[in-house]
């Protein structure tokens, strides 16, 4: 442990936003270690979403560069970052809602048909609620169900790096934490999360790190049981003082 | 009981066609969002280039079919290549593109004209034989409009169902954003779409032309009941437009035993007209879970 890891991932200095002269990101930076679970919390408006877009070839940013495992990948299609080994679950619309749970997971390997077959097994023996419904339609499914689908669908292309936005939003209390579980579940698996969320206590108890934005930038950056502890972040960002 | 039948299997000819055109269309407009108002018109260039291939160069029928498909699927990438995709990538909303393309139907049709004139063309097809199975008649060119769509039909619905391709076309019409994100390359199955959604409008206008006559005017002339059967069967699913352009034509045709045929294209609109009262999410429709 003595080696300072070099990260899968790192936003430099990111700036842009969706149209030209209105920035929501102004130089943020994030980087995210192999195996670390990373959580990213803020106020609405902060930039979060448009942090992991930009990370994710959706956004390409004015200035700044995203490297992963040291390619260049700013502004490169999504299509091509999913078959580097990046997956990335949208906060919204993130399941094909009229096919099948079989067909939405197929649509998720499209980068890898050949091995259809043992990852979609391995799915279905990660989550077995999907197994027992793999032939009906994804928009009978549950909120939680759904997010479940969402994760798995991305984790079909074998990804070494997950991007989630907002993971549990909407959800009600149980299917948080069981989405939370999950995430664990995938991390321990050896993928590395980087993760937005809401639920900015329930989040950074389960993060190696976490970073929390304002405006675009980086307000603060540490452990995830340090930001949980630290009466600044506290008071600003998690509803009031520590316990 | 034998007009019943009769009328049905009228019903069930002049319905594959509506279906077959209303599939192609429908198709394009789940994964394009593009309203084609040219699609009747692809219609009618397949049945020119049909008719090119089967009664100016003298080919057989067979080849002539070949013909339609490759021409209008050629056209319907050309046009994607030449206007939609660039029209899309400047932002243009489905508004945009719908007048777009009912300008662009103009220009086709009246492009048809200048080459071929308004006179009315045939194929090279035995338009007199028919069987008399008892009961009912039923003429070859019947037979053929029903058998050949229905061999589409099928083979349409398992591209849809089975395969990769179709898989991801329905994918994309769900969500273009997410299919992009997935890893989907969208861009290649758009040009499926264009080659499938071409070929069978392609395949209908063919079909119209063997079992009406072409005129310049054929495609556009049923492009209304082709909007009906889609507007039916549940706007954006491929396999509602095949039902509701079945229904079209069998509900016009079983009309004809109650009013004049004059009012044929009337009572499929007024079908239309309690569909969208009774089930407005189409014959087919799908009651989505949101929470």
């Amino acid at each position: 442990m003595s080696e300072e890891p070099s990260p899968v991932l790192r936003a430099d200095g990111l700036v842009g936003g969706y149209v030209e002269g209105v920035d929501i990101l102004n130089g943020c930076s994030l980087d995210a270690n192999e195996g670390e679970i990373v959580v990213v919390i803020g106020p609405n408006g902060a930039g979060k979403s448009t942090l992991i877009k930009a990370m994710f070839g959706l956004i390409t940013p004015r200035e700044g560069r995203v490297l992963f495992r040291g390619t260049d990948i700013t502004g490169m299609p999504p299509h091509r970052i999913t078959r580097l080994g990046m997956s990335y679950v949208p906060q919204v619309e993130n399941i094909f809602p009229s096919l099948t749970i079989q067909e939405n997971l197929e649509m998720g390997a499209s980068q890898g048909r050949a091995e259809l077959a043992p990852r979609m097994e391995r799915m279905f023996e990660m989550f077995p609620i999907l197994l027992e419904r793999r032939r009906h339609r994804a928009d009978g499914l549950s909120g939680g169900e759904r997010q479940m689908l969402a994760v798995a669908r991305a984790l079909m292309a074998e990804p070494s790096v997950l991007l989630l936005d907002e993971p549990s939003a909407g959800l009600a209390p149980r299917a948080v934490a069981e989405v939370f579980q999950t995430v664990q579940r995938v991390n321990a698996n050896g993928v590395t999360i980087v993760m937005i969320e809401q639920n900015a206590r329930d989040a950074l108890a389960i993060a190696d790190r976490g970073f929390v934005l304002e405006s675009g930038q980086n307000r603060f950056t540490g452990p995830g049981r340090d930001l949980l502890n630290d009466p600044k972040v506290a008071e600003l960002y998690l509803g009031g003082a520590t316990t | 009981m034998d007009e019943l039948l009769q009328t049905t299997i009228n019903g069930l000819a002049s319905g594959s066609i509506y279906a077959l055109g209303a599939v192609g269309l429908s198709l394009v407009y789940a994964i394009l969002k593009l309203v084609n108002f040219a699609h009747g018109d692809f219609m009618t260039l397949g049945g020119y280039a049909a008719f090119v291939v089967n009664v100016t160069w003298g080919l057989p029928l067979v080849v002539s079919v070949l013909g339609a498909l490759v021409v209008v699927a050629a056209l319907g990438l050309l046009t994607e290549a030449a206007i939609w995709r660039p029209m899309r990538e400047r932002g243009a909303g489905v508004m945009q593109l719908l007048l777009l393309s009912l300008g662009f139907s103009f220009v086709l049709r009246n492009l048809i004209l200048f080459a071929w004139g308004g006179e009315t063309r045939t194929l090279r097809v035995d338009n007199t034989s028919s069987y008399d199975l008892g009961i009912v008649r039923i003429s070859l060119l019947q037979v053929i409009v029903i058998v050949v769509s229905a061999v589409a039909m099928v083979a349409v619905a398992l591209l849809l169902r089975r395969t990769y391709v179709g898989k991801s076309m329905r994918a994309l019409s769900d969500s273009f954003a997410l299919a992009e994100v997935s890893g989907i390359n969208t861009r290649r199955v758009v040009t499926y779409t264009w080659i499938l959604g071409g070929g069978l409008a392609g395949l209908a206008g063919f079909l119209a032309t063997i079992f009406t006559v072409l005129t310049p005017q054929t495609g556009w002339v049923l492009l209304l009941g082709i909007f009906a059967a889609i507007i039916l069967g549940g706007i954006g699913d491929p396999f509602g437009a095949l039902v509701g352009g079945l229904t079209l034509g069998l509900v016009q045709e079983w009309s004809t035993m109650v009013f004049a045929p004059t009012y044929k294209e009337a009572v499929g609109f007024a079908i239309l007209i309690l569909a969208l009262l009774f089930r407005p999410n189409g014959l087919l429709g799908h009651a989505t879970r949101t929470g």
